[in-house]
Parts: C-alpha cells; structure tokens; sequence
C-alpha cells in the first residue's frame, strides 16, 4: 500500500516540480521589470517553461538530434522526414479546404494519395516532383481564418512556443494525424513518436547556433520569431508590411 | 576563348553591380549569385571560418545595406530619442551583431540554390520588395525576401525576411527591453558586451 503510493508520487512527482516552479517563478518573477508585453501575459510562467525546455534539450534532445544526424545518411533521413510530412498532408489539405482553398485541399489529398502509393507509404515525395507543392496549412491558421484572435502566448517544454489559439490547432491536428489512430502496440507508437521528436529536432539543428549568436534575449527572440512566422503563414506568406517607426 | 568570354561576363556583372541605377531585383540576384559563388568555392567558408565570412560580407553585402534604416526599423520607436552620435554607435553595434547572423547562416550552406520569384515595380517606386527562395534537397523552399528603398548611392537594401521572420525588427521586443532598463546607452552597451563575447568565443 505505502509503496504504491510512493510509486504514485514518483510518476507524478516531476509534474509537482514543474508546478512548484512555475509557481515560485510567477510570485518570484513579479517584482522584476519585465517587458509589458500585451502578447505574453503569462510571461514569467513562460520563461520558467522555457528554462526547463532549454534544459531537457540540452540534456536529451539535442544529443540524441545529432547522433542521429551523424548516423543516418541522408537518403535515409529523407525517406524519415518524408514518412512524417505526407502523414501530415490530410491535416493540410482539410485545413485547406475549412479555409475555402479548394484547390490547395485537393492539392493536399493528391499528395497524400500519390506518396502514400506510388511514394511507398510516403517514403519518397513523388508529389512534389511532379508539380504538387507541399502546403502550409494548420487548424491554428484555420481557426484565425475563422476570426479567432490570438490569445495569450504560451512556452510549454517539449511542444515549444504557441499562441493560446494554436495551441488547441495544435491539439486538434494531432487528432487528425492517423499514424496514432489504429496503433494499438504502444511500444511501436511510442517510438514512432520519439522518431518524429528526433528527426524534426535535426532539422532544427544548422539553426542553433544562428539564434545563440543572434539573440540578445533568446527567450524573447524566439517569441517575436514564432509570431511573426505564424502572422506570415495565417497571410500565406504576404502579410501586410511591417510598420515602420521613424 | 571560353576563359575570356568568362572574364568578360564577369567584367559586366560587376560594371553592372556598381551602377547607381542598377534595377532592385537585378541588384539582389546579382549579389546573390556573387556570394553563393564565393562560397560554394571556398572549403574555409563551409567549414565554418567565421573571419573569411565576414570579410566576404563586408565587401561583397555591405555596401548594398542601409545600416541606419534597419537599425531604426529594429529600435522602433524610441529611435526618435536617440542623438546622431547614439544613432551611430547603436547601427555601428547592430551591423557587426547581423554580420555575424549572416555569417553563421552562410556556414551551414550546403548545396542550396536560389530562385528570384517574379518582380515588377512601377516607374516611381522608391521602396520595393524583392522575393526570391532558397532551394534544398529534400525540404520545402524557405521564403527569403529583401525590403529595398531607393537612396541617392541607388537601391539599399533595408529588411530581410526569412520565411516571414523579419530579421530587423525581430529585435523590436529586446531592444524596447534593454531601453527600459538602461536608456538607449544602455542598449548599446548591451550589443556592444555582445558583440564582444561573440568575438572572444570565435577566438577561444
């Protein structure tokens, strides 16, 4: 009995460090002037998250994302990548087609059809040689198409940096990436899900040391990245011109 | 034959180059393919030598980027309060911190290419946007757009825009930070220690 509760307490004990934390940042960040930023309310909350996401990358995931880089050759990690990004083809092609783009969400099936057969379960990106571009839409896009506003910033560890609004687009694409959905192995999905984890976290590996040296504030550099780049995608790429203070 | 034909193409691209009224997307995608040229020739550059680099930036990109313009796009809008002297020393610190940024993204080049989008501008403009994007095996093309405005040297290049990031003013939120904390002087000493422990880390 008292060592299933202390079993109980172990699993959840890092979710009770993490809320302790965010505690102790939120009352201890209050009394140090921070950007008033309308965008990240929750600011002192979000650094905290970040310290421990920047922790758990440095100790785990960025090891294992250049392990991997160094092993794999490059075909292979193509055929990886591919595997993932043509799953994630339904998601964009119905997003597409909820934001009234009929031919970009026909484009996004086409996709997922032609890779999915004559690509060997998407293992090679057929589609984008014959002409089909890759789309670039997400349910956090849809729902800001809808009119949904922004929300509040939020910097969870592992997830990463997220408006209020994608957070739940987020949530609902992963719904609708069917890799998960018939998988009852959960050995299989777990390390399908760590595959995925790892090799987008390649991806991300030549830009390192690009913000390191850039940043003056990682934190906030990141911030103002990540909004931009989803004001730029919500606009697909033309969004009105930035305003000019002079 | 074929060498003289190449000495001389090179002769006009660079008569090309240095000409005021040299069109703005002519002028982007010739700086493009000078630099990618540079580099896709020099081990040291892909090997990660940060001082070639930036001497290439210094004389093949510099003197096509207005310094001024983007640091008081960066600053926003206390740029306004700022003397000519701190102007000054704030674009001075700000050129050396993009440089450096370039620099790191010319050094994990691999074997990208570049392809210019289409461009039209009307006979008056002074301000236009250039769109080209980077190529790479195996991933989607990544959007790199140019602000340019015209000036009286001809056309400067103002903003860069990597796949909808600013790279100017994404530094709007650290900039206002540091002024609230330490006044404009502030800031600059900020990019100033950063500007410094990026070059004694190169060193080490």
């Amino acid at each position: 009995m008292n060592q299933k509760t202390e079993s109980h307490a172990a699993r959840h004990g890092w979710r009770a460090a993490l809320a302790t934390l965010a505690l102790a940042c939120i009352a201890g960040c209050a009394g140090t002037p921070r950007a008033p930023s309308d965008k990240d309310p929750y600011e002192g909350f979000n650094r905290a998250m970040f310290e421990v996401h920047e922790g758990i990358d440095k100790a785990a995931l960025k090891p294992l994302a250049r392990g991997y880089d160094a092993v794999m050759p490059l075909p292979a990690r193509m055929g990886v990548h591919n595997f993932y990004e043509n799953i994630w083809d339904l998601s964009r092609g119905t997003n597409a087609l909820l934001q009234g783009k009929g031919s970009e969400g026909m484009n996004g099936f086409a996709r997922l059809l032609v890779n999915s057969t004559v690509g060997i379960f998407g293992l090679f990106d057929v589609a984008s040689e014959l002409g089909f571009d890759q789309g670039d839409e997400d349910f956090g896009q849809t729902l800001a198409v809808w009119g949904v506003p922004d929300g509040p910033y939020v910097f969870l560890p592992i997830i990463g940096p997220n408006t209020g609004r994608d957070l739940v687009g987020w949530g609902v694409d992963q719904l609708f990436y069917p890799l998960w959905w018939d998988l009852d192995d959960v050995r299989l999905r777990n390390s399908l899900m760590a595959l995925r984890a790892v090799e987008y976290r390649a991806a991300l590996l030549p830009a390192d040391k690009v913000v390191e040296e850039a940043a003056l504030d990682k934190y906030a550099y990141l911030r103002a990245a990540y909004l931009q780049r989803r004001h730029a995608q919500i606009h697909d790429g033309r969004p009105p011109q930035a305003q000019d203070v002079e | 034959m074929q060498r003289l034909f190449a000495f001389l193409f090179s002769v006009l691209l660079s008569t090309l180059a240095l000409a005021q009224d040299v069109a703005p997307d002519v002028l982007v995608r010739s700086v493009t393919e000078d630099v990618l040229a540079a580099v896709r020739q020099d081990k040291d550059i892909q090997n990660g030598n940060t001082q070639k680099t930036i001497a290439l930036i210094q004389t093949k990109v510099l003197p096509y980027f207005n310094f001024q313009r983007m640091t008081a796009l960066a600053v926003g809008r206390d740029w306004r309060q700022a003397t000519p002297q701190q102007k000054e020393q704030l674009a001075r610190q700000f050129q050396e911190l993009l440089v450096r940024t370039y620099s790191n993204a010319l050094n994990s080049y691999r074997d990208q290419t570049v392809r210019y989008r289409p461009f039209k501008m009307n006979p008056g403009d002074t301000d236009v946007l250039v769109r080209t994007e980077v190529l790479q095996p195996g991933a989607r093309p990544i959007q790199l757009d140019y602000s340019l405005e015209k000036t009286e040297a001809g056309w400067k290049v103002y903003d860069v825009v990597v796949a909808g990031v600013s790279l100017v003013t994404n530094y709007r939120d650290s900039f206002a930070q540091e002024i609230r904390a330490g006044g404009i002087d502030g800031l600059i000493r900020s990019l100033e220690a950063k500007n410094k422990s990026l070059a004694a880390g190169k060193a080490a």
